[in-house]
């Protein structure tokens, strides 16, 4: 084990390491520390100056009362969630079959799809931005949440399929062959023996997805206005420009924003991990 | 059909066609089964991500408002951008973005190094640390918002401690990139340490006892063990790393709006304010385009890496 355990260190050495560790996990934690203590903050103390003190009392439940009153806060979370889960439900169906395309059929030109699905991947949005935004206007979606959707499905499923494929290309061939000797379809195959096998793999994917879809910005700024078909985050950067020195309200919406992905994300850990790693290390 | 006819074929042609069948079968299994699959996902992604990049290049050589008449141009859009100052504010600001988030893999891997220890509360730390990760931009940069207001912020506190002026960082000109990149590489460190810590756990255990045994420890065995084993790790976390920091918009527009004065602009803020505020569809997409060609370096390098990778595995 690299580096050396502290367990083999003399008890001071062991002790100097914890007091180390907790006190780097402070200041790195101090953003998310902020968050939690203002949404926590009434409006008087704001107003008093207690901007990072002990807050004079609890006053979480009134900011999150406040903020579900007083602004479209909860449209904008059932927007988040329909966005996302439909796109995660889409990528999974769409990245498994192409995954199995490319992982166990070698067609010609595998390697070239492939190498699309990954460099598209990575391709700056603003290259994507004007035409996205006019395919969508033309479609008749503009402003709504299927021009999001629509967008991140097809978006996410390069990151899928490459993801994905990594995981198809290691099962056994024997597996397939046996299952085309019994006659099994292509489709049957799919789901009765690929997809039960790769379920940690989409449980990761649908991780990630999630995250990504929850947190985008960018998308919702270009292909929606409308407080009905705006998502968390564009709602949130609005609310900012309206409650201004509020700081316990964009607080509150703040915390309740990040509470799906970082619930999901500590729920699913060790699939997050593997996930984000994949094609970094070996799996 | 097979009650008479079939018998009275001769045998090699019922041979040749049986062939020929199996042939065609195995074709089709070979083309037709991966164009099904592939149909949906694919025509997705080239409508909506192929296309749109190829659109964008031919975009730019109009003048066009994005939604009125086009008027071809040729280069014109790009001698305007070539001869505009603000492009070269952009520009610079995307290098100090580039060279700053390489301090992500370094500071990644001092992380993980420092956490890679058996403690009962080890899983918890790590999440802990793992959570910017997972956080929206917009989020993260309200958060540093505040820290850096020069009022009632962390930072102005802290000044004010040590008996300097608070630094009123968003509103400087100097110190605003810098101060947007602080608050983009929490999570971009995440990211990293998260790679580091998964190359770490895969390291050769046998070859860092025989560093040992070989009296190497400290930055020797580091340095000639341990690091060239993280090496494609290293390579990954540095380049999506790279992509990253050019890919950046959402702290941009968050903080500052690319100011103060245009100062804090990057080519993906300053494209998506020429399109959208200015109506200048044709020169958004030249700016696009020249963001695109710079990231293509690095992707194609990438690229390169992953289908080396797959070949040598095969």
């Amino acid at each position: 084990m690299y580096p050396t355990p502290i367990e083999d260190a003399s008890l001071a050495g062991r002790v100097a390491y914890r007091a180390a560790l907790y006190l780097v996990l402070l200041v790195w934690m101090l953003p998310l520390i902020a968050i939690l203590m203002t949404a926590l903050r009434s409006q008087g103390d704001l107003l008093a100056g207690n901007y990072w003190g002990i807050p004079a009392q609890i006053s979480l439940v009134e900011n999150f009362r406040e903020i579900f009153t007083s602004s479209p806060m909860g449209m904008f979370f059932v927007n988040s969630l329909i966005v996302t889960i439909l796109t995660v439900a889409g990528v999974l169906v769409l990245s498994t079959l192409a995954a199995v395309a490319l992982a166990k059929y070698p067609f010609p030109g595998r390697t070239f799809l492939f190498a699309l699905f990954i460099g598209g991947n990575f391709v700056p949005y603003q290259i994507l931005m004007i035409p996205v935004r006019n395919i969508v206007l033309y479609l008749g979606l503009y402003d709504t949440i299927w021009a999001l959707i629509l967008f991140h499905t097809a978006f996410q499923t390069g990151f899928a399929t490459l993801f994905m494929r990594n995981f198809i290309a290691a099962l056994p061939n024997e597996l397939f062959e046996a299952a085309r000797l019994e006659g099994a379809s292509e489709f049957r195959i799919i789901r009765s023996i690929i997809v039960p096998l790769v379920r940690p793999a989409l449980a990761g994917l649908s991780v990630l997805i999630f995250t990504f879809v929850w947190n985008d910005y960018f998308w919702a700024l270009v292909l929606v206005q409308s407080d009905a078909a705006k998502p968390l985050t564009l709602g949130l950067a609005g609310l900012k420009g309206e409650w201004l020195t509020a700081w316990n309200l964009i607080s509150a919406g703040s915390l309740f924003a990040a509470l799906p992905p970082v619930a999901l994300f500590f729920l699913m850990q060790k699939h997050f991990v593997a996930g984000l790693t994949v094609g970094a290390v070996k799996a | 059909m097979n009650l008479s006819p079939a018998p009275a074929m001769p045998g090699r042609t019922r041979m040749i066609l049986r062939a020929r069948m199996q042939r065609l079968r195995e074709e089709a299994t070979l083309w037709v089964t991966p164009a099904l699959l592939l149909a949906l996902p694919l025509s997705l992604f080239l409508l909506l991500i192929i296309v749109p990049i190829i659109q964008s290049i031919w975009i730019s050589f109009y003048d066009w408002d994005g939604t009125g008449p086009a008027r071809w141009v040729g280069f014109a859009n790009y001698a305007e951008l070539f001869a505009d100052p603000q492009f070269y504010v952009s520009l610079k600001n995307n290098v100090i973005w580039l060279l700053l988030f390489l301090l992500a893999p370094v500071f990644g891997l001092a992380f993980a190094l420092f956490l890679n220890q058996k403690l009962p509360e080890m899983r918890l730390v790590k999440a802990l640390f793992f959570i910017p990760l997972v956080l929206a931009h917009v989020i993260i940069g309200m958060v540093f918002i505040w820290f850096y207001d020069p009022t009632f912020g962390v930072v102005a506190i802290v000044a004010r401690a040590f008996g300097l002026t608070p630094p009123a960082i968003l509103s400087s000109e100097h110190l605003v990139t810098f101060g947007i990149i602080v608050a983009a590489l929490w999570s971009q460190i995440a990211f990293c340490l998260v790679l580091f810590l998964a190359g770490l756990s895969q390291l050769d255990d046998d070859m860092i006892a025989a560093g040992r045994l070989d009296g190497a420890s400290g930055w020797p065995l580091f340095y000639h063990v341990v690091l060239p084993q993280l090496r494609p790790v290293t390579f990954v976390a540095t380049i999506i790393t790279v992509i990253m920091s050019l890919r950046n918009f959402d702290m941009i527009a968050i903080m500052t709006q690319g100011g103060p004065y245009g100062s804090s602009t990057v080519l993906a803020y300053q494209m998506y304010d020429a399109t959208i505020f200015s109506f200048r569809a044709g020169y958004g997409a030249a700016i696009a385009t020249v963001l695109f060609a710079l990231m293509s370096v690095y992707i194609v390098w990438f690229l390169r890496h992953t289908l080396k990778q797959e070949a040598a595995e095969r």
